[in-house]
C-alpha cells in the first residue's frame, strides 16, 4: 500500500553517535564485501547485488532482468523449484530476489545456528552459481506475468507509473517497462545470456550483517561468489545512455476511476550527484517530510483535496526521477494541480524559510537513529554504500553534510535539477 | 501475494501496516516486558529492548468500527484523522510538527476492534511524546471548519482504497453479506453516504464516549527503563479521570443457514473470488483447541512457499494466478476463515472455486502430514526470532493481542499451543467448519474499461450490496 513518507528510505541515512563499524574487503573472487558484526540477535542477513537491473534489458525484451532474478530460485543443477522451496521452509530461512532499474538483488535471512545457517548459505550458493532456468517454469511464469501486466493496465496507479516513466524518459531504458508483448518474446537463452554476462563476481556487492565473525564472513563471501559466472568483459555495467530531458508537456489518459491519479516530475538526480544533500534537505520541506511538508499542508490539510500527496527524488546510476504525486476526486483535478504548481513554483523561486530549513535539518539529523535501528535497515545501507561506491563512513558523514546545507544551496540545487521547462504532468482518469 | 489478497482487511487511517498476523507470540516476554495499571484504569505495557537508542510509543483505544452505529459508520476512523488537529493548548498541525522536530515519525490506524496512535522517536523524545499523546486523550478541540475539510480527505481515502479498488470492494461486499446483525458488516472506513452526512458533532460524541484512560492502554517498546516509563505515565496520562463507558452489546450474528453468493462488477482484467466460512475465534486460551488448529490449517494452505496453495494450485496444476488463505483467531467480534484467489489464464472463477473446495475436501478426507505441520511450526518459531529485529513489530504484536483480550503474558503460550496441534485436529476442524451452509462467496466480475465513460456515482456502485 501507499508509503506516505516519501523520503525514500534508501536515499538517506545517518547517525548522531558513531556509526556502526562497517568492514570492507575484496574477496578472492573479486566481489566487494561490506560487513557489520552484530551479535545481539541469533540471525544472519546476506545480500548480493549485481549490475543487472531493467536498465540492462535488451531493448525489445523488457522483463529479462526481472525474470533472470526471479527465476534464480526456479531450479539448480541438483534441485528443482519444489525442493528449493521445501528446503528453505525446513530451514526457517527466507530467500528473496528482486530487481529495480539499476540492479538485481538476492537476499537471504537465516537463523544463525550452525545447521540452519550452513544449510541456508549452501542453498544460496547453489541458486547463485548453478541456476538452470527451466523452460517449464519460465513458460508458467511468463503466463502469470502477462496476466498480471494486463491486469495492471486496468489500474489507474499502475497506468500512471508506466506512463510517467515513458513520458519523462523517452527513448531511454529507464522509460521502458515490461509489456505482455515484450514478455511473450523472452526465451530461456535470454535469461542464460543475461545471467552469464551480468552475474559475475567482480561486479558483485556482498553485504553481510549478523551473528558471525569477520573470518566467517570472509569465508561466506568467498563461497557465495567463487562459482559465479566469469561475466562478459565487454559490458562494464555503466553503459546506460545519457538522459535527454523531456520538454514540458501534459499527458492525459482516460480511465473511469472516481479519482484522477496525477504525477508531475522529470529526470533529476544521479546517486553520485554533489547536490544530493541540498535536494534531500529541500525536498523535506517541499513534499518529503510527510505531514509537515508544504504540499501536504496546502493540498490536504487546508483544502481536503487528497489523502496522499508527496514529492520525492529517487536517485539512480543515471538521473533518477523527481516526482510529485497525488490522487484527487476527478472533478477537482485541475484545481488541485493548480495548487501543486503554485507550491512548487514558490519553492523553486524562494526556497525554504529559515524555520523550515532548520526543522528539516533537525528531523533528518535527530531522526537518524531510527533509520539504522535494525539489522534489516543496516543491510540496506551496506548495499547502498557498496553498489554506489559511497564512502565507508557515509553514515558518519551524513549529519555534517545535512547540517552544512544553506538556503542558497537548496535554491540553487532545485533550480539546477527541477527546471520548469522540463516538467512533465501525467493525469490518469482525466476529464 | 497475501498482502494483496487481503489488502482490504485493515483500514488504517493514515497508512497501512500489516495484514493481521496468522500467529501472535513473543520470545521470553516475561523477562523483558512489564505492566502497570494506573489509578484511572490506564494500563501501561513496556517492552525493554536496548539494541538501539530508539523507542516506539503507542496508545490503543478499545473503540473501533465495531462500536459504531448505523448511519455514522466510519466515525471511529474520521475521529482518528481529527486527532491530529489541535487541542486546548496545541495548534492544529502542531502535533506532527513536534514529532518531526524530535526526529521522529508518527501515524495512526483504525480497525474493526480498536484505534491506535504511535510515534517512533529517538529515545530522548519519549517524555514529550507521552505528554503530547496524553494531552489529546482529553483535550482535543474539534471545530466545524476542521471537520469539514478533513472529512473531504477521508472521502478521498475511501475513493483511493475502496471505490477504485476492485478487490477492496469485493471484500467490503462480502462482509456486508456474511454479517447481517454483527457490526463487522460495516466497512471500517464507512459507507460513502455516511461520510457525506457525518457532522462534527458525530465525531465529538465519539471522542467523548470512548477516549478515556480506562478504555485505553499504552505500549512502549525500545531502549527505556520500565520504571521511568511508569513514572512518566503517571505524570501525563495519570492526570485524566476515568469515565463511564457506553454499554457494549454483543450483537451476535445469527447462525447462517445456507450459502450466500454475491457478484461485484468493476473495471478490471482478472476475476477474483473470496470465500468465507464462519469459524470460531479464540475465547479461552487454555481450553480452546480449534482456533489453533485453524491457524495451522491456514498456514499449511498458504503460510509459506512450499504450502499447498502455491505448490499445487499455482505451480503444479496451474489453476490459480494467485491463491491465499486467512484466519484471525484474536478478534473482539466474530471471525471467518477466508480463501481467495484469481484464476489462472484460461481458467474460470468457477473452476478456481471448485479447486479451492477440492483442496479443503482433500484435507477432510485424507488429512495432513506430520511433515507439513513441522514446516508450519519451524516457520512460526523462525518468524518469532526475526520479529525481534523490528521494534515496531514487537509493539504491534503486544498491542494487537491485547486488543482482542489476549494478554502479552500469554504470547509465548500461543506459540506453544500452535506447536501442540496434531494432524487429527487439523483434519477435524476442516471437516467441521467448511460446510456450505456457513459459506459466503463474493466474486469480482471484471468489466472492460470504457475509456470515455465517466464513473457512476458512488451510490450506484453499491448495487451489489445485499439487503
Amino acid at each position: 500500500m501507499r508509503v506516505l513518507f516519501a523520503l525514500l528510505i534508501a536515499t538517506f541515512a545517518g547517525l548522531v553517535q558513531a556509526g556502526p563499524q562497517i568492514q570492507h574487503w575484496v574477496a578472492p573472487s573479486g566481489a566487494k564485501v561490506y560487513f557489520v558484526e552484530s551479535r545481539s540477535l541469533p540471525i544472519l542477513d546476506v545480500q548480493l547485488d549485481f549490475v543487472a537491473g531493467s536498465g540492462q534489458d535488451p531493448a525489445d525484451k523488457s522483463g529479462v532482468a526481472s525474470f533472470t532474478a526471479s527465476l534464480l530460485e526456479a531450479g539448480t543443477d541438483k534441485m528443482d523449484e519444489e525442493q528449493i522451496s521445501e528446503r528453505l521452509v525446513d530451514l526457517g530461512a527466507r530467500l528473496s530476489t528482486s530487481s529495480d532499474h539499476d540492479k538485481a538483488s538476492v537476499n537471504l535471512r537465516t537463523l544463525a545456528s550452525t545447521e540452519e545457517k550452513n544449510g541456508a548459505l549452501e542453498l544460496l550458493r547453489a541458486v547463485l552459481s548453478a541456476p538452470t532456468f527451466p523452460d517449464t517454469v519460465l513458460a508458467r511464469e511468463k503466463t502469470r506475468t502477462i496476466e498480471a501486466l494486463k491486469d495492471a493496465e486496468t489500474r489507474p496507479g499502475s497506468i500512471l507509473s508506466k506512463q510517467f516513466a515513458a513520458a519523462i524518459y523517452p527513448g531511454h531504458p529507464y522509460g521502458r517497462t515490461a509489456t505482455p508483448e515484450s514478455v511473450a518474446q523472452i526465451t530461456r537463452d535470454d535469461l542464460t545470456a543475461f545471467y552469464q554476462a551480468r552475474y559475475a563476481a567482480p561486479r558483485a556487492v556482498v553485504s553481510i550483517i549478523g551473528d558471525v565473525s569477520r573470518a566467517e564472513a570472509e569465508e561466506i563471501a568467498q563461497q557465495l561468489t567463487a562459482a559465479l559466472p566469469t561475466g562478459n568483459t565487454g559490458n562494464t555495467g555503466t553503459e546506460l545512455p545519457p538522459i535527454t530531458l523531456p520538454q514540458r508537456n501534459t499527458l492525459k489518459v482516460a480511465h473511469p476511476a472516481t479519482q484522477s491519479h496525477i504525477a508531475v516530475g522529470l529526470p533529476a538526480m544521479k546517486r553520485s550527484e554533489p547536490d544530493y544533500f541540498a535536494l534531500l534537505v529541500g525536498n523535506y520541506t517541499l513534499g518529503g517530510g510527510g505531514f509537515v511538508s508544504r504540499l501536504m499542508k496546502e493540498v490536504r490539510e487546508k483544502r481536503g483535496f487528497a489523502y496522499s500527496i508527496s514529492s520525492y527524488f529517487a536517485p539512480r546510476v543515471q538521473a533518477g526521477p523527481f516526482e510529485i504525486s497525488l490522487q484527487t476526486k476527478r472533478e477537482q483535478a485541475q484545481e488541485a494541480l493548480k495548487v501543486v504548481e503554485e507550491v512548487l513554483n514558490t519553492f523553486l523561486t524562494k526556497g525554504p524559510t529559515p524555520q523550515e530549513l532548520a526543522a528539516a535539518k533537525k528531523n533528518l539529523i535527530d531522526g537518524q537513529a531510527l533509520r539504522i535501528d535494525s539489522n534489516a535497515k543496516l543491510l540496506g545501507y551496506l548495499s547502498l554504500i557498496g553498489f554506489h561506491g559511497l564512502p565507508l563512513d557515509y553514515l558518519d558523514q551524513f549529519p555534517r553534510k545535512v547540517e552544512a546545507i544553506t538556503k542558497d544551496d537548496v535554491k540553487a540545487a532545485f533550480q539546477r535539477h527541477v527546471k520548469s521547462e522540463n516538467l512533465v504532468t501525467v493525469i490518469v482518469a482525466a476529464d | 501475494m497475501k498482502k494483496f489478497l487481503f489488502a482490504a482487511s485493515f483500514t488504517l487511517a493514515f497508512f497501512a501496516v500489516l495484514p493481521a498476523p496468522s500467529f501472535a507470540a513473543n520470545e521470553a516476554a516475561d523477562e523483558t516486558t512489564f505492566e502497570k495499571t494506573l489509578a484511572n484504569g490506564l494500563r501501561v505495557i513496556v517492552k525493554e529492548d536496548h539494541r538501539a537508542p530508539t523507542v516506539v510509543h503507542m496508545v490503543w483505544y478499545r473503540a473501533g468500527a465495531m462500536d459504531e452505529k448505523d448511519g455514522t459508520s466510519g466515525v471511529a476512523h474520521a475521529l482518528e484523522h481529527l486527532m491530529f488537529k489541535g487541542t486546548k493548548t496545541l495548534k492544529a498541525g502542531e502535533f506532527n510538527k513536534r514529532v518531526a522536530e524530535a526526529g521522529g515519525r508518527d501515524n495512526a490506524f483504525t480497525s474493526l476492534d480498536y484505534t491506535a496512535y504511535f510515534q517512533i522517536v529517538p529515545k530522548a523524545a519519549l517524555p514529550e511524546m507521552m505528554q503530547l499523546e496524553a494531552d489529546r486523550m482529553a483535550n482535543l478541540l474539534l471545530t466545524p471548519e476542521e471537520f469539514a475539510s478533513e472529512i473531504q480527505v477521508v472521502m478521498e481515502e475511501r475513493r483511493l482504497r475502496t471505490e477504485d479498488n476492485p478487490e477492496a470492494r469485493v471484500y467490503e461486499s462480502l462482509h456486508a453479506a456474511a454479517f447481517t446483525a454483527h457490526p463487522y458488516r460495516r466497512p471500517i472506513i464507512g459507507w460513502m453516504d455516511d461520510l457525506k452526512n457525518m457532522t462534527w458533532q458525530d465525531a465529538r460524541d465519539w471522542y467523548r464516549a470512548w477516549y478515556a484512560p480506562n478504555n485505553a492502554y499504552v505500549v512502549v517498546a525500545g531502549d527505556v527503563d520500565h520504571q521511568t516509563v511508569f513514572k512518566l505515565a503517571e505524570q501525563t496520562y495519570g492526570k485524566h479521570k476515568a469515565q463511564p463507558l457506553p454499554p457494549r452489546k454483543p450483537q451476535n450474528e445469527p447462525q447462517q443457514q445456507g450459502t450466500r453468493r454475491i457478484t461485484v462488477k468493476a473495471p478490471a482484467q482478472l476475476p477474483y473470488i473470496l470465500m468465507a466460512w464462519k469459524a470460531p475465534k479464540l475465547a479461552d486460551i487454555d481450553q480452546d483447541r480449534e482456533p489453533y488448529a485453524l491457524q495451522v490449517l491456514s498456514a499449511l494452505l498458504d503460510g509459506n512457499d512450499a504450502a499447498r496453495f502455491p505448490k499445487r494450485l499455482v505451480r503444479s496444476e496451474k489453476l490459480a494466478q494467485s491463491a491465499g488463505s486467512g484466519y484471525d483467531a484474536t478478534v473482539r467480534g466474530e471471525t471467518m476463515f477466508l480463501l481467495a484467489g484469481q484464476p489462472a489464464a484460461g481458467k474460470t472463477v468457477a473452476e478456481l472455486e471448485t479447486a479451492l473446495q477440492a483442496e479443503m475436501r482433500r484435507i477432510q478426507e485424507e488429512g495432513v502430514t506430520e511433515e507439513e505441520l513441522k514446516r508450519v511450526k519451524t516457520q512460526t518459531i523462525a518468524a518469532q526470532v526475526y520479529k525481534r529485529d523490528s521494534l515496531m513489530a514487537q509493539a504491534m504484536e503486544i498491542g494487537q493481542s491485547e486488543a482482542s483480550g489476549v494478554s502479552w503474558r500469554d504470547l509465548d503460550k500461543l506459540i506453544d499451543k500452535i506447536r501442540s496441534v496434531t494432524p487429527a485436529e487439523v483434519q477435524s476442524v476442516a471437516k467441521k467448519y467448511f460446510t456450505d451452509d456457513t459459506l459466503t462467496v463474493a466474486v469480482l466480475d471484471p468489466q472492460p474499461i470504457d475509456k470515455t465513460a465517466k464513473p457512476k456515482s458512488a451510490q450506484s456502485e453499491f448495487a451489489a450490496r445485499p439487503h
